[in-house]
């Protein structure tokens, strides 16, 4: 069986040794030079009593430039009566890829317009994967994506579900909330009685 | 005769005690270092709680050491079925063993007269003084080089009494990478013996306590400056470290040699590999540096160049020296963590052409210049 020699490519872009970096040693030196400077601001700096590296210590510190657009903890809006807007249709809970949102639905006979209401709206962070699907799914604008993150660091899972309250309850500074569109012509008010 | 057993007793335990603690103190200076290097943090998590109290102890990672050992110790041990479990089961001790033995030899310290540290102490010791070193033996870099040589055979061993292919490529990579490494090694401080005319530790490192052109310490570095360098470069690719690590490769050969060990088997060759760290820094200063002396000192104190000297109490001198010899190793083996993450490795090919077309022939040339310039000057 014949064999085509091996012919090593040459690629356009091949970097080009000149005679100082085939002497190695020089090159080696100035790596050195270059860690070693690294680690010697680094270390004073820690010496000195500031903080000599990058990383965040995350549950003791968190960035404060998360962007704008971040999908971070969720919000549950409420309607102007303050009573939650979500009106358990479950479609979250069903687009969801970690199945991580539980809804409990209840009757209110007294809203006529939104009979359907969550008793229980829990959202387990220890799986969550922060997609944002639940929130393009949600017909109502019942359930958004603050970018501030949930910050639930613990050494135990049940405790990072966070329940129907808590989410109707956090105010994150960065929700630039919609205001409720008004009723149309003809319909009741959210929230006014009958 | 009780009192020379007495005086051993105590020198083996400190040097047990140091080389121990070297590895473990070691492991925590590679991963912060590394981390403080690359702008990062480090381990940092682990903690002791005292007990009954809630404060945690920290002390910036210290501990994670300690959770590592724990972890080995209590890890399930392995067992692969190998024909041959003896040489399976003896293979860490082969590699782990020698590496203490070499410190047998290096002298951590000058002289030692208890009877001057403390006067109660004469009425056992008598006016007798022990050179700090735990073997006194003409043949001192022999015996180096002859334990150090050792740990191929535990290396060896690993490999092939682990009945996987995988161990006993990664074991034929460490060998020949070892034997190679190890005669530049020898041949790198062949210039050395000749300048000293001794093979005996402590003398060499007496012989260091002087000047040379007035004001330099006559240390090995100076007199030597390129073998030191190549000395280094080869106990690193001894030590089998990054950019020398070959007999590791995890995509083709898993962990090389010790891919069959598990739990505290392969602890051992860790914790061996990290005082093997520790023994180069000892080997490093003790030819290079000027072993346990500061500039300018000897066993009575210091002679600075201006004509000027110090005498110090035998207390404070032992001290010093003790002091010195441990700074000195701890500052060489933070050189060598430096290397490790500064350097990309080698390919295999490549590691042993350095050894046999680069640094065999510059030890070679090396050699050469020094014995013709050492016979210039003594004629």
């Amino acid at each position: 069986m014949s064999r085509k020699p091996f012919v090593r490519k040459q690629y356009w872009n091949e970097p080009e040794m000149g005679l100082w970096e085939r002497a190695y040693l020089p090159e080696i030196l100035r790596g050195l030079l270059i860690t070693g400077g690294v680690f010697l601001r680094n270390m004073g700096k820690w010496i000195t009593g500031r903080k000599g590296a990058l990383t965040t210590y995350y549950p003791e510190e968190t960035r404060w430039d998360y962007a704008a657009g971040n999908r971070g903890k969720h919000v549950l809006t409420r309607r102007p009566d303050g009573s939650p807007q979500c009106i358990a249709c479950n479609m979250c809970a069903t687009v969801c890829p970690a199945k991580v949102i539980e809804i409990e639905a209840g009757f209110d006979p007294a809203d006529a317009a939104h009979p359907k209401y969550p008793v229980k709206f829990e959202i387990d962070y220890s799986r969550c994967v922060f997609c944002g699907l639940c929130v393009e799914a949600c017909p109502e604008d019942a359930i958004r994506m603050a970018k501030e993150v949930p910050h639930l660091p613990s050494g135990d899972r049940w405790a990072m579900w966070l329940g129907r309250e808590e989410l109707l309850a956090w105010q994150p500074q960065s929700d630039v909330a919609k205001p409720y569109p008004p009723a149309p012509a003809g319909r009741r008010a959210p929230g006014e009685s009958a | 005769m009780i009192a020379d057993l007495v005086i051993a007793l105590v020198f083996i335990g400190y040097a047990i005690s140091v080389l121990m603690g070297f590895g473990t103190i070691l492991t925590w200076v590679e991963r912060k270092q590394a981390a403080v290097m690359s702008d990062r943090i480090g381990a940092n998590r682990a903690y002791i709680r005292l007990p009954f109290t809630q404060v945690k102890l920290v002390w910036w990672g210290l501990f994670h050491g300690m959770a590592d050992g724990l972890k080995m110790l209590l890890k399930e041990d392995f067992k692969p079925r190998t024909y041959d479990w003896y040489a399976y089961a003896v293979a860490p001790w082969v590699v782990f063993t020698p590496v203490l033995l070499v410190f047998a030899v290096i002298p951590f310290g000058g002289t030692l007269t208890p009877a001057k540290l403390w006067a109660p102490l004469a009425g056992f010791f008598g006016e007798r003084s022990w050179p700090m070193q735990i073997a006194t033996l003409d043949a001192g870099l022999l015996i180096v080089f002859a334990f150090s040589g050792l740990t191929i055979i535990g290396a060896m061993l690993a490999g092939w009494s682990s009945s996987n292919k995988f161990s006993l490529l990664g074991a034929l990579r460490a060998g020949s990478q070892m034997i190679s490494y190890e005669l530049v090694l020898a041949l790198t401080i062949l210039g050395l013996i000749l300048i000293y005319g001794t093979v005996d530790l402590d003398v060499m490192v007496r012989r260091q306590s002087g000047t040379v052109l007035g004001f330099l310490p006559a240390w090995g570095i100076v007199y030597q400056p390129f073998a030191a360098s190549l000395f280094l470069a080869a106990a690193i690719a001894e030590n089998k470290r990054i950019p020398f690590d070959l007999p590791e490769a995890e995509s083709e050969l898993i962990a090389g040699y010790f891919t069959e060990y598990s739990a505290m088997k392969m602890g051992l060759f860790m914790f061996a590999e990290f005082i093997e760290i520790a023994i180069i820094g000892a080997l490093f200063t003790t030819l290079f540096l000027g072993g346990y002396n500061l500039p300018y000192m000897s066993d009575a104190g210091f002679a600075l160049p201006g004509g000027a000297a110090v005498a110090l109490p035998h207390g404070a001198v032992v001290v010093t020296q003790l002091a010195t010899f441990l700074l000195k190793v701890f500052l060489v083996c933070s050189f060598q963590i430096l290397i490790r993450w500064t350097l990309p490795r080698f390919r295999y090919d490549q590691v042993l052409t350095f050894a046999w077309k680069f640094m065999f022939p510059l030890a070679l040339a090396n050699l050469v210049v020094t014995a013709v310039v050492v016979w210039a000057v003594r004629a």
